[in-house]
């Protein structure tokens, strides 16, 4: 016999258990993405928990990129962007893509780190210190602890300690792309977004770069995007496999590796496409 | 069937093809043609030497006398000299940059950063483009009825420097436009995700990034402006001052309502008198406005080269 009311009770038990060790920060409902006339993300759904790292799956122009870009509201800045639906953020319940909602707050409170290393062109401290600088804090005691702690926190103060003032284009690719982490982890967001951070770098820095993402998770609430599916494997706690525009499956990265519900996902992460 | 014999004919071919006598023919036609290019140069350089080397010596007499660059113009032309025109040159110009820079930088600001992409934001781009190919002339005639007809600004300074500041304007709003768009894209992300407005971007990135290029851009026009006599004749400069404009830091507004005079006109008005002596006035007063043209030009090249260095992307 089903009891639908015992159900219900163990239901919410089970959600009360996970909510207890995962907490959304971030949660997508009903989430459409156009450009012009085109429906680049349809109907997505999933959370982002906090203080996890939650990778991004799935074939090139799948839709994963446009996804993290809509977090931080990117999109906006070029015509023709749409959003439909909710990307709540919490614990105040902000709704992110509402129109209502000043990109500008959501852009203080989620940085980004971008494919490509893009410094700016001024010295590495002027690098870290732009963030806070525009946040209002000028004093040079202050700037110069933050950035330090900034540039600690990305493992690349002791490799520029001595030479802060150099411009940021004298830094190795990777070592840019620790300066760009460092920069966007000095304003201390609530999210840091990754997108595909690592498909400009040799191995090495890549494996610098992994390391300090799994780091940085005890801080911060991290979404990734990748197309390397090893480095999802490496590095998540969950992982959202997307196709076509659409989200195909979300779980815990563990279980999206080993035993995916869904067909389509088997075969992208046995390497049948993509 | 049909297209099976045309692909064994081409194969045919590919096989008899004499990749030998082919590589010579083309590696003289390379040859050919880098020795026409080379000609081209030479003769363009030969021409502005020659221009230079030819004022040089018709002027030498003048240009090695001290007093020439002290002096007012005269009716002995051994006494004339080109101290009114040369300061009036230094005004009008002075005037002409502001005036292109206060106008034309926030323009091309606007056009790139702020304005639209459609059909009007290209109509706009197009005639801006086709007005600097308005012939100089129009522009003094413009003038004449803006700004000393219509609001009286009279035959000064201002108005000279009003008028070579709308004859570079074009130039300033184009050159701005392409180097703000140089800039990649990535960097405005990069500023506009840390939380920056757009007002901030601009201002701490995307204009100090293209400032190189903008200042190269101010300065080509100017160079060009500084040699154009047709819009300040039509204005009403005076070919004859015996008197400076007073020093900005002592009358300001006095600098800017006094009459003028620059060295074009002073050349102009040397070369059309029938002595030889106002002649030779004339060859040492173009080589000195050649070499201010010059002297822009390599601050401007000088700037590009320091610019390109500092910004690799």
């Amino acid at each position: 016999m089903v009891n639908p009311a015992k159900m219900l009770e163990e239901r919410k038990e089970k959600m009360a258990a996970v909510s207890s060790t995962n907490n959304a920060k971030i949660e997508v409902k009903n989430f459409n993405f156009y450009y012009g006339d085109y429906h680049a993300l349809k109907n997505i759904n999933f959370p982002i928990y906090e203080k996890k790292v939650t990778a991004i799956i799935g074939p090139s122009g799948c839709g994963k990129t446009t996804l993290l870009r809509a977090f931080n509201r990117m999109h906006d800045l070029y015509p023709g962007a749409r959003y439909e639906g909710e990307i709540v953020l919490y614990p105040d319940g902000l709704n992110l893509v509402d129109r209502r909602t000043d990109p500008l707050k959501v852009r203080m409170r989620i940085g980004m780190v971008f494919q490509k290393p893009n410094p700016f062109p001024k010295s590495i401290y002027e690098n870290v210190a732009y963030g806070l600088k525009i946040r209002g804090i000028s004093s040079k005691r202050l700037l110069d602890e933050a950035v330090e702690k900034a540039l600690r926190g990305a493992a690349l103060w002791d490799e520029v300690k001595d030479r802060l003032s150099a411009n940021a284009y004298s830094l190795s690719g990777g070592q840019q792309q620790r300066l760009c982490i460092a920069r966007a982890i000095a304003v201390e967001p609530e999210v840091l977004l990754f997108d595909e951070p690592t498909s400009a770098l040799d191995p090495i820095s890549t494996a610098k770069i992994e390391d300090l993402i799994v780091e940085l998770k005890q801080r911060v609430t991290i979404v990734i995007v990748t197309h390397n599916m090893q480095q999802a494997a490496r590095i998540s706690d969950y992982t959202a496999f997307m196709y076509l525009g659409e989200l195909v499956e979300f779980g815990q990265t563990e279980k999206i590796f080993t035993k995916p519900e869904k067909k389509l996902t088997e075969d992208y992460i046995t390497g049948r496409f993509g | 069937m049909e297209a099976q014999t045309a692909l064994k004919e081409t194969s045919q071919k590919l096989k008899e093809f004499d990749i030998d006598s082919y590589a010579r023919s083309v590696r003289l036609r390379d040859r050919v043609f880098g020795v026409i290019g080379l000609v081209a140069t030479f003769l363009t350089l030969i021409f502005l030497f020659t221009i230079s080397v030819d004022l040089l010596i018709d002027g030498w007499s003048r240009i090695k006398d001290p007093a020439f660059y002290t002096s007012y113009p005269s009716r002995f032309p051994e006494q004339a000299g080109i101290l009114s025109s040369w300061v009036g040159t230094l005004y009008v110009m002075a005037g002409a940059i502001f005036w292109s820079i206060t106008l034309g930088v926030p323009a091309g600001i606007y056009l790139e950063e702020y304005g639209g992409k459609g059909k009007v934001a290209r109509i706009i781009e197009a005639n801006i483009a086709n007005l600097a190919a308005v012939p100089s002339i129009i522009y003094g005639l413009l003038a004449l009825g803006i700004f000393v007809y219509r609001f009286k600004l009279g035959e000064s300074v201002l108005t000279a420097g009003l008028t070579l500041g709308l004859l570079m304007l074009p130039v300033v709003v184009v050159s701005t436009r392409e180097s703000i768009r140089r800039i990649p894209r990535s960097i405005r992300e990069a500023s506009y995700a840390l939380g920056a407005t757009r007002w901030e971007t601009l201002l701490h990135h995307i204009i100090p990034y293209s400032a190189g290029g903008i200042f190269t851009g101010i300065i080509i026009a100017a160079s060009r402006a500084i040699g154009e006599t047709a819009p300040l004749i039509t204005i009403g400069a005076l070919t004859f001052i015996a008197f400076l404009p007073p020093a900005p830091w002592e009358d300001f507004v006095g600098m800017l309502k006094s009459p003028f005079t620059v060295l074009p006109i002073q050349m102009y008005n040397w070369v059309s008198r029938p002595q030889e002596e106002f002649h030779t006035n004339a060859a040492a007063a173009g080589f000195v406005l050649l070499m201010l043209a010059l002297l822009m030009n390599s601050i401007a090249f000088y700037l590009r080269f320091k610019v390109r260095r500092r910004y690799q992307w």
